[in-house]
């Protein structure tokens, strides 16, 4: 195990149908088996949505930044998602009277979206910037006491090249390990739109 | 034909039963009336075609016996004990209150304190027999009225033993006990020669002997003969036990009824309870119908010529000086109103026991025997009121209470449970831990004794029986319940339950495990409403596990293995369908056909559900490579 981890990472990964999804099957590969990285693929431990909450939360109170890893679907998340959310951070756990499980913990989307990021504006097809679409989760962890960190988002999943996808995978898996060794300046980071940007202007030598 | 061979008289009571219970019954009498009727019609007034109608009806009161055997197989101990209050208080006021009132009057008429005092005591009795049978006829059991009603029943009939100790004490001659109060069913008694203290100590050895064998024995015998497999040989254990008790209590003077009620609640937990139940059954209805037929045929009709409105008189007389005892009784011990008249109505006649006490207390000096013959013809005129004063009770007073018949006690139907389960086997054992786990009250009937006594161990309530009886499914409960689970491991014997549950219980839902495609039709055309085949889910779920071990993602598999079942369902139906609508020669085309069909389907599976499911989460034209 690496000796400098600050926060232990889990990644709450969720995609029904993975074996058709490029982009996240390449994004899983990169962050899975990390040190200090615990990785939980919901569809495919909990197939018939019965979700273990006790083991859930347990898993929370264990690590520091929980990122929510999954596509875009119609300006949400996939089904189980909401529903772990649902059932996991629930009255006296993670808000209400003795809910204090999650607060001073940090949160972080990664999301893959088929539309480019131009779609994603008022101009755009989306109208809505995906900062917009993804208030519920803000919203959510503020209320939590967590600290909602700009998400990882990949645009333009659905006619990337392979070559692309590589840049993507190599980037998250550099993000998910900064974050986890503590070398990103959070008040700092709050500033940008998406972590990627933060993270490229930071890294000028990366680019895509 | 000798007019009094046996199976002539048997033919003559047959007929007689046959012809006017139906009768009875048709036009709304109940079949008590009925067989009372039948009683007078053959008896010796009418048509003269019955001999001994005194032997009969000495033997006909076994029926009684059996009666409350079955009424205690109907009450757990815990049930009983909660009757406590009202079988000592209403029963104990009853039989004392009319005791004196009656007395009294018989006192003011002139006769003496000790006739009055007999006369009293005898005449407060009701029939067991008429008003239990009439109730559970009309369903009134479980009410609030019927409880009392049967409360203070019982407490009649515990009354009756020290009756029969104090009528010879009060004989104007100073006659003690002679042999004839065996006709009471009390002694005759083996251990009458012995000092009072010995013949208590017996009496407590032989019911705490009853108790403990009832309760911790009686099962292994039950499977022991159940194990046989021989349906008679457990009738016959029944009626040995039945009629084994009776005759054991005869020996230390107790009643026989009390002693096989006392029998029938030690055994109501015992999971043979149904099978007794239905096993008892027929012999309860036609002994308790010779029983009402005798009386009809000793009502002594020349007797009541004689001074028919002296002794109409004395009817009515009787009749509603109990009534008014009794609803008096009911408003002090604060019963519904409706519960009150019913229970008023029921319990206002003179009961069986008293052709007994008044013989007997004739035999003794106490009454002189035209008097005793007098007050006897009363009794039986008055029971024989008894449906008639229902029928009035039902259809001029209850229509003023609107829930007449309706209240019921939830605590009195807490045994009818929603659901009942045939079969615990491999397969019904898991349905009905789910529902136990989600507190479904179930009813489990099973006939293998092992198979009964290892799930007991675990704290489930499973009576022994075979659930293709009628008798079984009754006691079971099928008209009460919401749903039966058909779960037996005999692909012939679930067709028949359902068939049967479907012709006599048409509101009750059935839902079944069947083995394969063929019995699944089956069951489908006797009118199941769901069927499970009994591999199948395990099967699939054995399917999706072997995908995952693969390689498939879990919800992948899960998904291809929740599509592949709904498909074959689908398959499963359509091909019902074409079962059920076609001729004959259709049918072994499409059968043909079908096989065919069912070749494709496993070939054609794979594109079918790919195309079911495929096009999820994607764009598939923009997306392919």
């Amino acid at each position: 195990m690496s000796a400098n981890i600050r926060n232990k990472v889990l990644i709450i990964f969720a995609h029904p149908a993975l074996y058709k999804s490029r982009i996240n099957m390449e994004l899983v590969k990169e962050v899975e088996g990390l040190d200090g990285v615990t990785f939980r693929d919901l569809y495919d431990e909990y197939p018939d949505f019965l979700i273990d909450v006790k083991k859930e939360q347990e898993s929370l109170r264990e690590n520091d930044l929980l990122v929510l890893l999954h596509p875009f679907y119609w300006y949400g998340c996939p089904a189980i998602v909401k529903e772990w959310v649902d059932l996991v951070l629930e009255y006296g756990f993670a808000y209400g009277r003795g809910g204090d499980a999650l607060i001073g913990k940090k949160i972080m989307s990664a999301i893959a979206t088929g539309g480019t990021e131009d779609d994603y504006k008022r101009d755009g097809m989306h109208y809505y910037s995906v900062r917009e679409f993804l208030n519920p989760f803000e919203r959510t962890a503020t209320f939590c006491g967590m600290q909602y960190l700009p998400p990882f988002v990949v645009h333009g999943a659905i006619n990337m090249k392979m070559e692309d996808i590589a840049v993507y995978k190599s980037l998250f898996g550099q993000i998910i390990k900064a974050l986890r060794d503590g070398e990103m300046d959070l008040a700092e980071l709050q500033g940008f739109k998406y972590i990627n940007d933060y993270f490229l202007e930071k890294y000028k030598s990366w680019s895509i | 034909m000798e007019y009094d061979s046996f199976l002539f008289q048997a033919f003559i009571y047959l007929v007689a039963a046959i012809v006017s219970v139906p009768i009875a019954k048709r036009l709304g009498l109940g079949s008590v009336l009925g067989y009372l009727i039948a009683g007078v019609i053959i008896g010796p007034y009418v048509l003269r075609l019955i001999a001994s109608v005194g032997d009969v009806m000495h033997f006909a009161e076994f029926g009684v016996v059996l009666m409350l055997f079955l009424i205690g197989l109907e009450l757990q101990p815990s049930r009983l004990w909660k009757l406590k209050g009202p079988i000592i208080g209403l029963g104990g006021l009853q039989v004392f209150t009319s005791a004196v009132v009656i007395g009294a009057i018989a006192y003011t008429i002139g006769f003496g304190w000790r006739i009055s005092l007999t006369i009293g005591l005898i005449l407060a009795l009701s029939s067991t027999a008429i008003v239990l049978q009439t109730l559970s006829e009309k369903g009134l059991m479980n009410s609030e009225g019927g409880r009392s009603s049967f409360s203070v029943l019982l407490f009649q009939d515990i009354a009756v033993i020290p009756m029969l100790a104090l009528i010879p004490l009060l004989a104007m001659s100073g006659a003690g006990f002679s042999g004839l109060e065996m006709e009471a069913g009390h002694a005759d008694s083996a251990v009458e020669a012995l000092p009072g203290w010995q013949q208590a100590l017996i009496v407590t050895a032989l019911i705490v002997t009853i108790i403990i064998a009832g309760r911790f024995l009686a099962r292994y015998a039950f499977r022991f003969i159940a194990e046989t497999r021989l349906r008679e040989m457990f009738t016959a254990f029944a009626l040995f036990l039945v009629i084994g008790i009776a005759l054991s209590m005869q020996l230390v003077g107790l009643s026989p009824a009390l002693g096989t009620f006392l029998a029938g609640v030690v055994l109501a937990e015992s999971e043979y309870r149904h099978e007794l139940e239905s096993d008892i059954e027929p012999f309860k209805g036609l002994l308790l119908g010779l029983f009402f037929i005798s009386v009809g045929a000793s009502i002594d009709f020349n007797l009541f010529m004689q001074e028919p409105y002296l002794i109409l008189g004395l009817v009515l007389v009787l009749v509603s000086i109990k009534l008014v005892i009794l609803f008096i009784l009911g408003v002090v011990f604060k019963m519904n109103m409706s519960q009150n008249f019913l229970y008023s109505f029921s319990l206002a006649q003179g009961g069986e026991f008293g052709f007994v006490l008044f013989s007997f207390a004739t035999q003794n000096n106490v009454i002189p025997a035209e008097i005793s013959g007098t007050l006897i013809l009363v009794i039986a005129l008055s029971m024989m009121m008894t449906p008639i004063m229902m029928i009035i009770n039902e259809l001029l007073i209850q229509p003023h209470f609107k829930s007449f018949g309706e209240k019921r006690d939830p605590d009195e139907i807490d045994e009818k449970n929603p659901v009942i389960i045939a079969g615990f086997g491999r397969f019904g054992q898991i349905v009905g831990r789910l529902l136990h786990a989600n507190n479904i009250g179930t009813t489990v009937l099973d006939y293998k004794p092992s198979q009964i006594d290892m799930v007991r161990r675990f704290g489930y309530k499973v009576f022994y029986g075979d659930a293709s009886r009628l008798e079984l499914l009754e006691s079971a409960g099928a008209a009460e319940a919401k749903l039966f689970i058909l779960a037996v491991d005999d692909k012939d014997k679930a067709i028949e339950i359902a068939k049967t549950l479907k012709k006599h219980f048409p509101g009750l839902q059935i839902i079944a495990r069947s083995f394969d495609r063929r019995h699944t039709y089956d069951l489908m055309a006797a009118g199941v409403e769901v069927i499970e085949r009994e591999t199948f889910a395990s099967a699939i779920e054995l399917g999706e596990s072997a995908l995952k071990m693969l390689g498939f993602h879990g919800y992948q598999a899960h998904r291809a293995a929740i599509t592949f079942k709904h498909h074959d369902e689908k398959h499963l139906m359509e091909l019902y369908e074409v079962l059920e609508s076609e001729d004959e020669n259709t049918f072994i085309e499409m059968t043909k056909e079908k096989n065919q069909d069912l070749i494709d389907l496993l070939k054609s599976d794979q594109k079918d559900i790919e195309e079911e499911a495929d096009h999820a989460w994607e764009r598939p034209s923009e997306f392919k490579k």
